[in-house]
C-alpha cells in the first residue's frame, strides 16, 4: 500500500514537475514581453507620451493686450481705452441659477430677450464655465451689484478694459472696433494668427488699417485642467505686448467744431496744411456713435444707420463721389494757360448760353455775364467762358492736369474705403464705356460736370497744391515717429527767416528739392489771384462769406454739381433750388485757402443737396477757416516743441 | 520516521513555527503591501481618504489572517478543501439570486462587515478543490472519462455563474486557474486540444451572449483609436500615463494623468498605471521583479512540499497569481483587452485581497508543514 502510494506519488510528482517547467518557461516569455512593452512605452516613446500627457493637462487661453491708442495732433486721446464694468456668473457656484438671474434682473438693466439668450447659453456650456451677463455696466449698476454681492452667490463683478471714443466727430476718420466675426478671421491673416474669440478688432477707418499694430501681441494664460476640462490651477501667465500708439495730424478741437457746424447737413469738410500735407481736419456728416459698436450694436440702431437717407456710415470725405462742379474751373483755366491754349487775356462774351453743334450749353446766370476775362470768369464762375476754354483745351489735356493735381487717385494710403473717383478722357471713355468722346462732353467737363467724380479730400488736395504755389505735397493723417520736416516746409522756413531774399523759382526748386506741378508759376499765381477776387471783391461768388480781418482772409472757389439737369421749363420759370425735391438739389462745394497773405491751409467743404456753393458751403467753410487759423499758433508751437523733444 | 509529526495537534512550538516561515516570501508580501498603501494614498490625490484608509486597514487585517492560515495545519486545509469549494459555489448561487447589484452586475453578498465577492474567492477555491481531487485519484485514472467529468463540472459551474453576473474577467481567471491545475495533474494534451476546439466552435454562440460593453471592450482592444473618447479612452489614457512616466517617473504624488482624473479606475484595475507614471520604468521593473520573486518563492515552496495536494496547490496558485499579474499588466499596457482583472494586493478591493492573502496563507502553511503526510 505504502509502496504503491509512494511510487504513485513519485510518478505524479515527475509529471507535475515536467509540466510546471514548461509553464515556467512560458512565464519567462510573458515577463520578457511585459518588460519589453514597458521599455518601449517608457523609454522609446517617452517624448510622444509626455507631449500627449501635457496636451491632456494644459489648456492655454489667449487674452488680448491693451489696444493701441489713437491721439490727435496735440496728444489728446481720440480713441482710448477705458475701464468697463462687467458681470460674470459661474453657474456651478450658484445654488440656483434661475433665482440668481431673477434677482439680477431687479438690480441691473437686462432685457428679457438677453436673458433668454443667456439661459440658452448656460444650458449649452459646462457648468464651471463663466458666462458674461452684462459686458458694460454703468457705474451705478456696478456699485449696486457690489452692495448686494453677499446675496448673489456665483456672480462676480469684473473690471475690464475696452475701447472708448470721446466724441463722434472723428468717427469716420478713426473708425470703430467691434467683436471679431468669422468673416474677419477668414479675410485677415493677422487675425487668423491671433485667434481670440470675442476680441474687439478695427472694422473701419484707421482702426481697421492699423489694426494689426494696435492689437499688439496677445498674452497667454496657461491652466492645468482635469479630465472634465475644469480648470484646476493657473500654471503661468505671459503678458501680451501693448498695441502701438498712433498720433494723427487731426486737430481734435477743429474736428469737434467742424462736426458741430455740419451737424444739420449731409456733407464733409477737409482741411490740410498746404506745406506738409497734414490733414488737420476730416469730418463727414451725419456722424454715428462709434461706441455703439464696441459691445455689439443694437439691431434697431443699426437699421436706423443703414436706412438713413444721409448714409451716416459712409466717410463722405474720402468715399463720397461727387462731380466737382465749378471748383474744377481753377484747373481748367490753369491747364489752358499751362498748355498755352489761351492767354490770360482771353475775353469771351457770355449771353447766358452758347450753342455748339446744335446743342445749347447754359450758363448758370440766365441773363449772362456779358464780356468777361479770365479773372472775372473765375470770380463770377461764368460757365460760358469755361465752355470756350475747355473747347480749345480739349479733354485730354484737362484730364492730365487734373490727375497731376491729385484727382482720380487715392489721396491717402490709410483707408481701404477710400475711392479714386473718375477723371475722364477720351481713352477712359472708350475703355470704360466703349464709346467715342463728344466735344459736348468736353464742355461739360470744363465746368466739372459730366463724368468727373471727385471726393472732398481730393479737391482739398487740389486747392492745397494751387495755394502752396503749385508744388506737390504728400497728404498724411499719421505722424511718423521721426516727424520729418518736408522739403516745402524747409523752403517755407527759409523764406520766412530771410525776408527780402527773393530766390528765383528754379533756384527754389533746385535748392529744396521741390516737385513743381506747373510749367510757369505765374499761371498758378493768376488762379490764386482770381480766387482771391471771388471771395474778397464785390460780385465774387463767395463775397458774402468773406472774412475781413487780415489774418483770417481767405480765397475760395464755389461750386455746385448738378444732380439732374434743368428742363427748359424749369429754366424759363427760374425755379429756385430750394423749391425742388431735396434729392434733386445740386451738391454745394466750396474750396479755399487761407490766409491769403501767407497761405497755410486749404479747405474743401461739401454739402450734399445744399443747392449752391455760395449759399450752403462757403459760410460753413468760412467758419472752419477762422477756427483753423486761430489754432495755427498753437499748432506750430506744439509742432516745434515736439520736434525738439524727439 | 518522516511522518512522525503527523498529528492535527500542534507539532511545533511557536518559535519553531516562526522559524519555518519563508521569510523572503513574507517580506516580499509585506513590501508589496506597504507599496500598495502608498499607491492608494497617491490614487486618492495624496489623502488618507476612505479608499486609502480602508485599503491599509484591510492589508493589516488580512496579513494577520495570512499568518493565521499559515500556522493552521495543511492537513486541515486539505480536508476542508471540498467543503470550502462547496460553500463558495453555494455563495455564488446565492449571489446569482440575492446578491447586491452595482453598476449592472450582481457580484456581492452582504456579510454585514464587508461586502464579499465570492467569485474572487472562487479563484482560490477552484485550485483547492482540484488539487485535492488529483491528490486523491491515482495517476492512471486521470485521463479516464469518468474522472474527467468532475473537474469539467467543477470548473464550468463557477465559470458560468460568474460570467452571468456578469464578470467576464474573474470568470476567465477561474477558468484558467482550473485548467492549469488540471493540466499539471497530467490530463493529456489531446483532451485540451479537443476542448479548445469545442470552445472555438462555441465562441460565436458565446459572443452572442456577451453584454454590449463586453463586446465593445474586445473591439476596442483590437483598435483602441477607433473610439478615443469612448471605450478606447481607458487604454489610450493608460498608455499615455505609463509612457509619460519615462525612465524615472514623475515622482510620488506627481502623476498628472492620475491626479487630474484622466486615468480611469485608478484605485483598482489601473493602479499599476498610476504607480508606473509616478515611479517610471525603474519602479515598474522593480514591481515586476517583486511579483516574480513572490511567484518564484511559491514555486520553490511547491518544489519542497512532499504531498501531491501541496505541490498541485502551490504550483496552481503560483500560476494563477502570475496570470493575475500578467493579465492586469498586459491590460493596462494595452496588450490585452480591458477585462477587469485586479492586480494582486496593489489594487483596491477587499475580496480580491482576501482571496490572495488566504491563498498565500495556504502556500505558507505548505511551507510550515511541508513534511506532513496527507491521507
Amino acid at each position: 500500500m505504502l509502496s504503491f502510494n509512494s511510487s504513485n506519488i513519485a510518478s505524479k510528482t515527475r509529471t507535475i514537475g515536467r509540466r510546471m517547467f514548461l509553464l515556467n518557461s512560458i512565464k519567462a516569455v510573458v515577463l520578457l514581453g511585459i518588460f519589453g512593452r514597458l521599455a518601449s512605452l517608457q523609454i522609446n516613446e517617452v517624448s510622444k507620451y509626455r507631449s500627449l500627457a501635457d496636451k491632456n493637462r494644459f489648456r492655454e487661453t489667449k487674452f488680448a493686450a491693451p489696444r493701441g491708442i489713437i491721439e490727435d495732433y496735440f496728444g489728446s486721446e481720440v480713441a482710448s481705452n477705458t475701464r468697463i464694468y462687467q458681470l460674470h456668473v459661474t453657474p456651478e457656484n450658484t445654488p440656483n441659477i434661475e433665482n440668481l438671474l431673477i434677482r439680477l434682473k431687479g438690480l441691473i438693466n437686462i432685457s428679457d430677450k438677453k436673458l433668454r439668450i443667456i439661459k440658452k447659453k448656460i444650458k449649452k456650456q459646462k457648468k464651471w464655465e463663466k458666462i458674461i451677463i452684462s459686458d458694460n455696466l454703468s457705474w451705478s449698476e456696478f456699485s449696486r451689484l457690489n452692495l448686494f454681492l453677499h446675496e448673489l452667490e456665483g456672480a462676480s463683478p469684473v473690471v475690464s478694459v475696452a475701447r472708448v471714443y470721446k466724441n463722434n466727430a472723428s468717427a469716420h476718420a478713426i473708425g470703430y472696433v467691434s467683436e471679431i466675426s468669422p468673416k474677419d478671421i477668414r479675410n485677415k491673416k493677422h487675425l487668423k494668427e491671433i485667434n481670440i474669440s470675442g476680441i474687439a478688432i478695427g472694422k473701419t477707418g484707421l482702426e481697421s488699417t492699423l489694426d494689426e499694430e494696435m492689437l499688439g501681441s496677445p498674452g497667454f494664460l496657461r491652466y492645468e485642467v482635469n479630465a472634465y476640462g475644469k480648470k484646476i490651477k493657473q500654471v503661468s501667465v505671459k503678458k501680451g505686448l501693448k498695441g502701438k500708439t498712433f498720433r494723427t495730424t487731426l486737430d481734435n478741437e477743429v474736428q469737434i467744431y467742424a462736426a458741430k457746424l455740419l451737424e444739420n447737413v449731409s456733407g464733409a469738410a477737409c482741411v490740410t496744411d498746404i506745406y506738409n500735407g497734414d490733414i488737420v481736419s476730416m469730418v463727414s456728416s451725419p456722424s454715428f456713435n462709434p461706441n455703439s459698436f464696441i459691445h455689439g450694436i443694437d439691431r434697431n440702431e443699426w437699421n436706423e444707420l443703414l436706412n438713413n437717407r444721409d448714409k451716416p456710415m459712409i466717410n463722405k470725405a474720402i468715399s463720397g463721389l461727387y462731380p466737382p462742379g465749378s471748383t474744377i474751373k481753377t484747373l481748367t483755366a490753369l491747364s489752358a494757360l499751362e498748355n498755352d491754349v489761351v492767354s490770360s487775356k482771353l475775353i469771351v462774351k457770355c449771353n447766358g448760353y452758347v450753342d455748339l453743334h446744335g446743342e445749347r450749353f447754359h450758363c448758370w446766370k440766365k441773363k449772362g455775364h456779358g464780356v468777361v476775362g479770365m479773372r472775372t470768369a473765375l470770380k463770377k464762375s461764368c460757365d460760358v467762358y469755361f465752355y470756350e476754354v475747355a473747347r480749345r483745351l480739349g479733354i485730354d489735356r484737362l484730364s492730365a492736369t487734373a490727375k497731376k493735381f491729385g484727382l482720380g487717385d487715392k489721396v491717402l494710403q490709410n483707408y481701404s474705403e477710400e475711392k479714386k473717383g473718375t477723371v475722364p478722357d477720351t481713352k477712359w471713355k472708350i475703355r470704360e464705356l466703349g464709346k467715342n468722346w463728344y466735344i459736348g462732353e468736353t464742355l461739360h467737363s470744363g465746368i466739372g460736370q459730366g463724368y468727373f467724380l471727385t471726393t472732398p479730400l481730393q479737391l482739398c488736395l487740389m486747392t492745397a497744391q494751387i495755394a502752396n504755389g503749385g508744388f506737390k505735397i504728400e497728404p498724411k493723417i499719421l505722424i511718423d515717429k521721426d516727424n520729418k520736416i518736408s522739403n516745402l516746409e524747409k523752403f517755407l522756413n527759409h523764406r520766412n527767416s530771410t525776408p527780402g531774399n527773393v530766390m528765383s523759382t528754379d533756384d527754389q526748386i533746385f535748392n529744396f528739392g521741390l516737385q513743381p506741378l506747373f510749367r510757369n508759376q505765374e499761371n498758378i499765381n493768376l488762379i490764386k489771384e482770381a480766387m482771391f477776387a471771388a471771395t474778397n471783391e464785390p460780385g465774387g461768388t463767395s463775397y458774402r462769406s468773406r472774412l475781413n480781418k487780415k489774418q483770417f482772409m481767405f480765397a475760395g472757389k464755389t461750386g455746385s454739381s448738378q444732380i439732374k439737369r434743368f428742363t427748359n421749363e424749369q429754366r424759363e420759370a427760374e425755379v429756385k433750388q430750394e423749391n425742388i425735391t431735396y434729392l434733386e438739389r445740386d451738391h454745394a462745394w466750396f474750396v479755399a485757402f487761407a490766409p491769403v497773405s501767407e497761405p497755410r491751409y486749404a479747405i474743401s467743404v461739401l454739402v450734399e443737396h445744399g443747392g449752391s456753393g455760395s449759399k450752403a458751403a462757403a459760410p460753413l467753410a468760412s467758419k472752419i477757416i477762422k477756427k483753423v487759423l486761430e489754432r495755427h499758433e498753437n499748432r506750430s508751437s506744439y509742432s516745434n516743441k515736439f520736434r525738439e523733444n524727439v | 520516521m518522516l511522518y512522525s509529526r503527523n498529528s492535527l495537534h500542534s507539532p511545533f512550538s511557536i518559535r519553531e513555527k516562526l522559524s519555518s516561515l519563508d521569510f523572503t516570501l513574507l517580506f516580499s508580501i509585506l513590501l508589496l503591501g506597504v507599496i500598495s498603501i502608498f499607491a492608494q494614498f497617491s490614487s486618492s490625490g495624496g489623502n488618507f481618504d476612505y479608499f486609502s484608509k480602508s485599503h491599509a486597514i484591510r492589508f493589516g487585517v488580512f496579513f494577520i489572517l495570512f499568518l493565521a492560515v499559515a500556522f493552521t495545519q495543511i492537513r486541515f486545509w486539505h480536508s476542508a478543501s471540498f467543503l470550502i469549494f462547496l460553500i463558495l459555489l453555494l455563495l455564488l448561487l446565492y449571489v446569482k439570486f440575492y446578491g447586491i447589484q452595482s453598476q449592472g452586475s450582481r457580484r456581492w453578498v452582504n456579510l454585514f462587515v464587508i461586502n464579499l465577492q465570492p467569485s474572487e474567492l472562487m479563484k482560490i477555491g477552484i485550485i483547492l478543490f482540484l488539487s485535492n481531487y488529483y491528490h486523491k485519484i491515482s495517476e492512471g485514472d486521470v485521463n479516464k472519462v469518468k474522472y474527467l467529468l468532475y473537474p469539467v463540472i467543477a470548473i464550468l459551474a463557477p465559470f458560468i455563474l460568474v460570467v452571468s453576473q456578469p464578470d467576464l474577467g474573474t470568470a476567465i481567471l477561474i477558468l484558467l486557474s482550473g485548467i492549469v491545475v488540471t493540466w499539471l495533474a497530467g490530463v493529456r494534451w489531446k483532451i485540451f486540444a479537443y476542448l479548445s476546439l469545442a470552445a472555438i466552435v462555441m465562441a460565436p454562440i458565446a459572443i452572442s451572449f456577451l453584454k454590449p460593453y463586453q463586446k465593445s471592450r474586445i473591439l476596442t482592444f483590437l483598435n483602441p483609436d477607433s473610439d478615443p473618447l469612448g471605450a478606447g479612452y481607458q487604454i489610450i489614457q493608460s498608455k499615455i500615463a505609463i509612457g509619460s512616466g519615462g525612465l524615472f517617473g514623475k515622482g510620488f504624488l506627481n502623476g498628472s494623468q492620475a491626479y487630474l482624473n484622466f486615468l480611469p479606475e485608478k484605485h483598482t484595475d489601473f493602479i499599476f498605471t498610476l504607480y508606473s507614471e509616478e515611479f517610471g520604468f525603474l519602479g515598474s521593473v522593480f514591481m515586476v521583479f517583486l511579483y516574480s520573486l513572490i511567484t518564484y518563492r511559491i514555486i520553490v515552496i511547491g518544489n519542497e512540499t512532499r504531498s501531491i495536494f501541496g505541490k498541485l496547490y502551490c504550483y496552481g496558485f503560483a500560476n494563477a497569481f502570475f496570470i493575475y499579474v500578467a493579465v492586469n499588466m498586459a491590460m493596462v499596457l494595452g496588450l490585452l483587452p480591458i477585462v477587469g482583472a485586479p492586480l494582486p494586493i496593489l489594487s483596491y478591493g477587499g475580496s480580491s485581497m482576501l482571496a490572495i492573502m488566504f491563498g498565500l496563507g495556504i502556500v505558507m502553511s505548505c511551507n510550515v508543514y511541508k513534511n506532513s503526510a496527507l491521507g
